[in-house]
């Protein structure tokens, strides 16, 4: 079966403003379904509350638009009932790093194969443009009354302390980078995270798609912008955890905190840590339910006739005097 | 025969022993085929506040405590002050005999408020304000004493086994004082030993070595002390009964029911139902593949129950269990449940709130919460299981609810419920029905909408992963695909869709699911949940002191079944609330939806639950015309 990009389109109206960047994050989500060729019934993507929240309504595959910070309680529920789901869960950086963010860290710690995706633009556009927990100290964005008064949290930085075990990112005016990475992300057998930066051109008139590409800082010599974004790959960045041990591991997951910390001047994109030797929680569970994988609870027959099929007598047998 | 009606309390410090002795008592007495119903008290603490745990024994059935102990056993002080004054004037006491110079002073666990009463009290009996003083007040009402030296027993016991280390073994004085008890009531040995290397079974050598000292202080009783005054004896067994704990109850109906997926965030009295889940999580089904239980501790409740939505989007039955500061944060998802049309079970086991409350106690005080819980208008049922037996049951029935109306479904239990150990009928599996709803297996139709019309508002249910079944789910309002939309006509298509499940539960649920009538008077006791156990032992001490009452216990909350209590209340000529809460939560129901209003409240928010001696004394006060319209109930330490 080829599949075809157009199959995971909706003809739902998307309402999203002009020039916004979760249109292509919705592009690379589409084209990485079609390039993978995952039965849309096999595919289900979560999204928080806010404008990244729509995202679920304009792909075709099951679609689950949850409540604000909540999309990962819901969708690793969904993932751990049916593991053969192809789960991905999106939002905003405020629904996953503010509201969401204990979520955020408890998910990090159990590993659910699926894949997390947060659209990065360090406001809460839809109520009108405050400040996000990513949003840098003392900026002042359009519609704040005074500028931010918090430090910002690094989302590469904390997935990486919580246990993520792909953590990468992505750029919404990069698409095909961005279906890549989804690819890489969706393919590792873990908790994979994507910080994904979306310019808001409505509300966060300093982050702009110009600010990324450069166009503030021109090279005297070329007269040519430097832009900010780079790719890893492009510099000999080596993310992956090669071998099982506990030096190998503390080596990548240093450098990657440490290239996290890269912002203004130059922002890394790509993929910053990948461990495929850490255990998944599907891998661990089916460990102590050895069928688990076989027979998870979305499939697992309870009844026939309308009477119970399961065997409770041993238990009741221990309670009997 | 004059029937056996005995309470044995033994107290102690938090973490030493005292349920083990509990358990070992009530399995010993079981064993010897009488009933037991028995609670455990306790503070909010790991180590060294006061616990106790309370066993009644009869020949008959029992489902409540009573007011008073008939035998206390304290190898602390504590224990003592607390409890001395609580012993029948024909009661014992078996005491540690080192403690008799403790003054009350000494005692740092004891409460400002506890001490002034307990002074007051041993003052105005000319006593010293020590463990003697205690002791004597209750010894001039009549109370035998039993001075155990646990120390000497152990040192014997160890000469005599040969066993050095037995001497300083105190950790085993709980097994003495159990063994101790049973020697002095005259049952055999043989079922206390039985009872010993049961709970004890999961070391052999420990179980060995408290079977010894069991025998042992079991003998010594036998032969040092005379005879109590009450002694026990076996009676024919009746077959197939369990020692159960209330927790277990939801816990087994939730596996033999087909829940597949539980979360949950640690909080007492819940989380023993999920540890039991997964300590029992592989089990053996009909269709030879073993079947299993996910469960999933949350960082959250919030996550626990956002965990089992998703979960049962899939299909498979999926719950968390909670208590009350656990559904305070479940109220939003809640409704997102209800707006989704996805069906939840939340087992709520209710304590004493608000906030933290008493974290430890019992309490009713969630029903209008559970009700209400979470914004906007949106179907829910509210269901409540009055004891052990009706835990299991209720479980399978509060699944069938909730894939049948695709709703989320609150199953009320409470503490009472979850620390008591009680002899209950085998549990029959074959009783219960498994009613998946409109859940479908397979869709041919590729023009499937999750939230088509249909005559009864409920719509055939996909699951992620079922090939023409996509859906979408929102948060927001949406349309039949499930997509948002504000339009004002589909608004109105959506909600009385949703909302017309209540009146189709009413419709639908059989009557004896929404209420138990057991038996209508012109005083009839209204009531919901774990009171059912003290209103019926309360009931037969009326009926023998030529007192009629009638009983309805109200198991459907929400929607309330309005047209059948009403017609059950007919003839009723007054109507007696009887609740655990203060503000009789239930009452404020039977006021909104009937065309009459209560007539008298008996209430109790202790903390503690109601004795049946405690609803006798209320009731009978009532019935004699001379009660206030509100008697609030006190008794318990």
């Amino acid at each position: 079966m080829v599949s075809n990009v157009a199959d995971y389109k909706t003809e739902v109206h998307n309402d999203w403003c002009p020039g916004c960047g979760d249109f292509g994050i919705v592009s690379a989500i589409q084209m990485a379904l079609a390039e993978m060729e995952i039965p849309r019934h096999k595919a289900a993507i979560f999204s928080g509350v806010g404008c990244s929240g729509k995202t679920s309504h304009y792909l075709n595959v099951y679609g689950v638009h949850t409540l604000h910070g909540r999309v990962l309680p819901f969708s690793q529920g969904a993932k751990l009932a049916n593991p053969e789901m192809t789960v991905v869960a999106v939002g905003g950086d405020g629904d996953g790093l503010g509201i969401g963010a204990g979520h955020f860290v408890a998910a990090g710690r159990r590993n659910v194969d699926m894949t997390y995706l947060i659209f990065n633009n360090g406001v809460y556009g839809l109520t009108k443009g405050q400040a996000s927990p990513t949003l840098k100290l003392g900026l002042q964005t359009k519609s704040l009354p005074e500028p931010n008064v918090n430090q910002s949290v690094n989302p590469i930085a904390l997935a990486i302390a919580s246990g993520f075990t792909f953590v990468a990112r992505g750029y919404a005016y990069d698409v095909r980078q961005l279906k890549d990475l989804i690819i890489a992300a969706v393919k590792h057998r873990g908790l994979s995270f994507l910080d994904v930066l979306q310019p808001c051109p409505t509300y966060n008139d300093i982050n702009t798609r110009d600010w990324f590409s450069g166009m503030d800082n021109i090279d005297e010599i070329t007269n040519r912008p430097r832009p900010r974004i780079y790719k890893l790959e492009d510099v000999g960045y080596d993310p992956v955890v090669h071998i099982d041990s506990p030096q190998e591991e503390n080596e990548k997951l240093t450098q990657a905190l440490i290239k996290s910390n890269e912002w203004d001047a130059k922002i890394p994109t790509g993929i910053f840590y990948k461990n495929d030797i850490a255990q998944s929680y599907d891998q661990r569970m089916a460990e102590r339910i050895p069928n688990y994988l076989e027979n998870p609870p979305a499939y697992q027959e309870i009844s026939a006739g309308g009477k119970s099929i399961t065997d409770i007598s041993q238990l009741l047998d221990k309670l009997e005097i | 025969m004059s029937s056996i009606d005995f309470t044995w309390v033994i107290g102690g410090p938090q973490g030493g022993g005292v349920e083990t002795a509990a358990n070992i008592f009530a399995g010993a007495c079981a064993g010897c085929g009488l009933k037991v119903f028995g609670k455990r008290e306790y503070y909010s603490n790991i180590k060294g506040e006061h616990s106790y745990f309370g066993v009644r024994v009869s020949d008959k059935t029992i489902r409540s405590n009573v007011s008073g102990i008939t035998m206390l056993v304290g190898f602390d002080a504590e224990t003592l002050f607390r409890h001395a004054d609580e012993v029948f004037d024909d009661g014992a006491i078996v005491f540690e005999s080192d403690l008799t110079e403790i003054k009350i002073d000494e005692v740092h666990t004891l409460d400002a408020q506890f001490k002034e009463r307990l002074i007051k009290y041993l003052l105005s009996k000319n006593k010293p304000l020590t463990i003697q003083g205690a002791i004597n007040a209750a010894k001039e009402r009549g109370v035998t004493l039993y001075p155990v030296s646990f120390k000497e027993i152990l040192a014997s016991l160890s000469d005599e086994t040969n066993n050095p280390k037995l001497r300083g073994m105190f950790r085993m004085q709980n097994v003495l004082a159990v063994s101790i008890s049973i020697g002095l009531l005259g049952l055999p040995p043989e079922t206390l030993l039985k009872s010993v290397g049961s709970i004890f079974s999961r070391k052999a050598e420990i179980a060995e070595m408290n079977k010894t000292a069991a025998n042992y202080a079991y003998n010594y009783a036998t032969v040092k002390y005379s005879k109590f005054r009450y002694q026990l004896s076996p009676i024919p067994k009746e077959e197939h009964t369990m020692l159960a704990q209330g927790f277990q109850s939801t816990s087994l109906g939730k596996i033999a029911c087909g829940c597949r997926f539980q979360s949950y965030y640690p909080i007492t009295p819940a989380s023993d139902e999920s540890v039991f889940l997964e300590s029992n999580e592989i089990f053996e089904v009909e269709n030879n593949r073993p079947g299993s239980t996910l469960v999933v501790q949350t960082e959250d409740e919030i996550s626990a129950i956002g965990m089992i939505i998703g979960a049962s989007l899939t299909g498979s039955r999926s719950s968390t269990s909670t208590s009350g500061p656990g559904f305070s944060l479940m109220a939003e998802a809640l409704g997102w449940a209800g707006i989704n049309e996805v069906p939840i079970v939340v087992t709520l086991y209710q304590r004493s709130g608000p906030s933290t409350g008493l974290p430890t106690r019992h309490g009713q005080d969630d029903l209008q919460f559970a009700i209400h819980a979470g914004h906007g208008d949106f179907p829910r049922i509210v269901y409540a299981s009055g004891d052990t037996e009706e835990g299991f049951y209720d479980t399978a029935k509060c699944f069938n609810f909730a894939d049948i109306y695709q709703i989320p479904v609150i199953h009320m239990m409470d503490k009472f419920i979850a620390s008591t150990v009680s002899t209950v009928k085998r549990f029959d599996p074959t009783k219960i029905t498994i009613e998946r709803g409109k859940l479908l297996e397979k869709i041919e139709d590729p023009g499937y909408k999750r939230f088509t019309p249909s005559p009864d508002g409920i719509s055939p249910r996909s699951r992620l992963g079922l090939e023409n079944g996509i859906f979408w789910n929102t948060g927001d309002e949406s349309d039949e695909a499930g997509h948002i939309s504000e339009d004002p006509e589909n608004r109105i298509y959506k909600m009385d869709k949703r909302l017309h499940k209540m009146d189709l539960a009413l419709e639908q649920i059989p009557k004896e699911d929404q209420a138990i009538n057991y038996g209508i008077s012109d005083f009839c006791i209204l009531s919901w949940g774990s009171t059912k156990g003290p209103i019926l032992d309360a009931i037969e001490m009326l009926n023998k002191a030529g007192y009629k009452v009638g009983f309805i216990q109200i198991k459907l909350l929400h929607p309330f079944p309005t047209k059948y209590v009403q017609s059950l209340l007919s003839g009723v000529k007054k109507i007696i609330d009887i609740e655990a809460n203060q503000s009789a939560q239930m009452g404020s129901l039977l006021n909104e939806y009937l065309d009459r209003k209560v007539d008298y409240y008996i209430l109790k928010y202790t903390g503690r639950p109601m004795t049946c001696n405690e609803l006798f004394d209320s009731v009978k006060k009532i019935i004699d015309n001379k009660a206030e319209k509100k008697q609030v109930l006190k008794y318990g330490v």
